[in-house]
């Protein structure tokens, strides 16, 4: 028999699983109308509340406690001043901090407003990249569409790690681009180990993201309207600006939501193309709780993101208040 | 159709329950470093003994701490180097190992036992040994600059030079630099490494650990502080590459095996650690991972090959130039890590 590896727990929850559903399709069968539907949704409701709920209280229960485990501020200190818990453990060994020029540490929020910055110009990167392709796609007379979409498709098969590690052989000094650009008598130029191969890389992993939801809100739209536009004297333009594009504008909304949320929360990019020269914030969290070994720091950092992140859902929903960007989550 | 579909559905369940049966089969859970290891040696191990070795791997010291610390029970052999073991020791993190499981100790050299992380040799085995220095591409770099840390503040090489991505490692060579100790606890000594090590960034090109061997070999860079193994490595595959211990001095360390006071598995672990001591076996992975071996039986069978390599079997004076790691309490660790949060993030 092939050997799985699977946990214990593993198997345990998919018997659990399989066992609800069994009742539940016999319980439905029997046309029993005291049971709801929604009940269906148990399974789901429970893994949430395991992997989601709980491990968010986790993380505010760290963010507002010490090594120790005593409520403590500290951590969201330390976020403002990255030199806190270090000057505070000066001051216990009794040195003065102030003295030897130890001031306020800018670390963390430096590296955050870097994040969002990059995040940013991703998004609109892949939004700038990203329109005109899914508006291609979606054009109607256009055989090439539905090839053009499996071409999009097929990178994402790939995992994630390994089409960033791609980009290293085509980027580096004696890699593909600059063999090539030498073979043809230019000089060399450094493409790795910047922001702008960071940047490169958060644009090629998260563009699907973007071309998507607008590629889907494109094509969903009702062809008639826009021949009603033209029959009534629009030019194509006009019929673009007043018709195609405020009906894709749901669309738009889901595809920023979901290349920025992905893209300010990057890690491992930045330290592959970017040669660990900056760190972004999931860096800055990841080293925090792995190398530092400081959970409660860590915690609160993670803490701030979620915060963060939750701020633009809500932004967004007064955007688009029918709930296209929120859905597609 | 019914029944067909009965059928499968009860043979997934009867799959389901046996996976956790085939479980049952002997272990060792083997947590290592990238690249540490000749993995054949695991299939030797598997056909000798039985036991299945199950590996994981980790790239910087501090890393495996937490993974030990959080996952009780999870690894039964663990390569941490020097400092991390006295660490882990008074954390009470390790196993007292049973020695007369080990007989294969008889061949390592007398000079790595009782060493100061483990001054009664209770807890670990030596592994491998090495030291850190710089890499270099003779082509470009002379033998006289390559002599000492400061040819990587050089502006000749900007944007030539690979750093480690580990804090210790990269602190310790800016204060080598300086004329300190790779231990100190002297904050105004870290704060003056630490602006050494921003002024040096915008000449460097990348900072990392397991990538950087396999950049030198293809000629990313002109320089790069690397483990002597991952030097040897690459001159291996390069021919223009160099390897020098700069007279400031550096770190010499020890790699040895240690047993998780959790593990599961330990006689498995003592029987794979006894194993890895064994000549023939401690050769082949000298051989692979170009580190040095501490293990006299395997240099006699590697013989002059290794004995006259400078990198791998380094001089009296170079050794004696260099300085082993200590462990640095948490409270220190704090200032260490705040420091080292700078030099990242330095624009």
């Amino acid at each position: 028999m092939m050997d799985l590896h699977l946990p214990a727990w593993a198997i345990w929850v998919m018997l659990a699983g399989l066992a609800v559903f069994i009742v539940m399709f016999i319980i439905i069968l029997r046309r029993n109308h005291g049971v709801k539907r929604s009940m269906f949704s148990t399974p789901y409701a429970l893994w949430m509340i395991i992997f989601t709920i709980i491990p968010c209280l986790l993380v505010a229960y760290y963010a507002f406690t010490d090594a120790n485990g005593k409520f403590t501020l500290d951590n969201f200190i330390s976020f403002w001043d990255s030199n806190h818990e270090m000057n505070k453990e000066l001051a216990n060994l009794g040195f003065d901090p102030a003295a030897m020029g130890f001031t306020r540490g800018m670390v963390n929020i430096s590296t955050l407003v870097y994040s969002l910055w990059m995040a940013f110009l991703c998004t609109v990167i892949c939004l700038l990249i990203g329109y005109p392709a899914a508006l291609f796609m979606a054009e109607r007379d256009f055989k090439l569409g539905a090839t053009l979409v499996t071409l999009f498709i097929i990178p994402m098969w790939m995992n994630f790690l390994l089409r960033t590690i791609a980009w290293m052989s085509l980027l580096e000094d004696n890699g593909l681009i600059n063999t090539l650009l030498v073979s043809l008598g230019f000089s060399r130029v450094q493409l790795m180990y910047n922001n702008s191969a960071v940047l490169l890389g958060m644009v090629y992993n998260f563009l699907p993201f973007m071309v998507f939801p607008i590629y889907n809100s494109i094509s969903k739209q009702d062809y008639r309207l826009t021949e009603a536009a033209m029959d009534l004297g629009a030019g194509r333009m006009l019929t673009f600006i007043r018709v195609t594009f405020p009906l894709s504008l749901p669309g738009v909304v889901s595809g920023i939501t979901m290349v920025f949320m992905p893209a300010v929360t990057t890690f491992f990019i930045p330290r592959m193309l970017g040669g660990g020269n900056t760190e972004m914030f999931g860096d800055l969290i990841e080293r925090t709780f792995l190398t530092a070994n400081n959970w409660n720091l860590g915690s609160a950092l993670s803490l701030i993101m979620m915060v963060l992140i939750l701020l633009s859902l809500g932004l967004l929903r007064k955007v688009d208040p029918e709930g296209e960007g929120g859905s597609m989550i | 159709m019914k029944k067909i579909s009965l059928l499968l559905v009860l043979t997934l369940i009867a799959s389901l329950l046996c996976a956790p049966c085939a479980m049952a089969e002997e272990v060792v859970n083997v947590y290592n470093w990238y690249d540490y290891m000749d993995e054949r040696v695991f299939e030797l191990f598997e056909q000798e003994t039985g036991i299945v070795v199950k590996p994981s791997y980790f790239t910087t010291n501090e890393d495996m701490m937490v993974q030990v610390r959080i996952n009780p029970g999870a690894y039964d052999v663990v390569f941490p180097s020097d400092y991390c073991v006295e660490r882990m020791i008074s954390e009470n993190l390790l196993a007292e190992i049973n020695f007369d499981n080990i007989p294969n100790l008889q061949y390592i050299s007398s000079w790595m036992l009782n060493p100061d992380y483990d001054q009664e040799n209770k807890y670990s085995v030596p592994f491998m040994w090495g030291t850190v220095g710089i890499l270099y591409d003779s082509t470009r770099v002379t033998e006289e600059e390559a002599s000492s840390w400061s040819v990587l503040w050089n502006e000749k090489y900007a944007k030539e030079i690979f750093m480690l991505a580990s804090i210790r490692d990269t602190l310790g060579v800016a204060l080598k630099y300086l004329g300190y100790s790779m231990n100190t606890r002297d904050p105004a000594q870290l704060k003056e490494a630490t602006q050494l090590l921003i002024e040096q960034k915008p000449l460097v090109k990348a900072y990392q650990v397991d990538e950087t061997k396999e950049k030198m070999v293809i000629g990313e860079g002109a320089l790069a502080v690397v483990y002597s193994g991952d030097a040897l490595y690459a001159m291996d595959l390069n021919e223009n590459l160099a390897y020098s211990v700069p007279v400031e001095g550096s770190n010499v360390w020890i790699d040895p095996m240690v047993i998780p006071a959790t593990a599961k598995n330990k006689e498995n672990a003592e029987k794979f650690i006894n194993f890895l001591c064994r000549p023939d076996i401690a050769q082949m992975n000298c051989e692979y991972i170009y580190y040095s071996s501490p293990n006299d039986g395997a240099i006699a069978l590697m013989g002059e090959e290794y004995t006259e390599n400078e990198t791998i079997n380094p001089p009296q004076d170079v050794i004696d130039r260099c300085e082993f790691f200590h462990d640095i309490p948490e409270n220190y660790m704090t200032i260490y890590n705040a420091l080292w949060s700078q030099v990242v993030n330095a624009k």
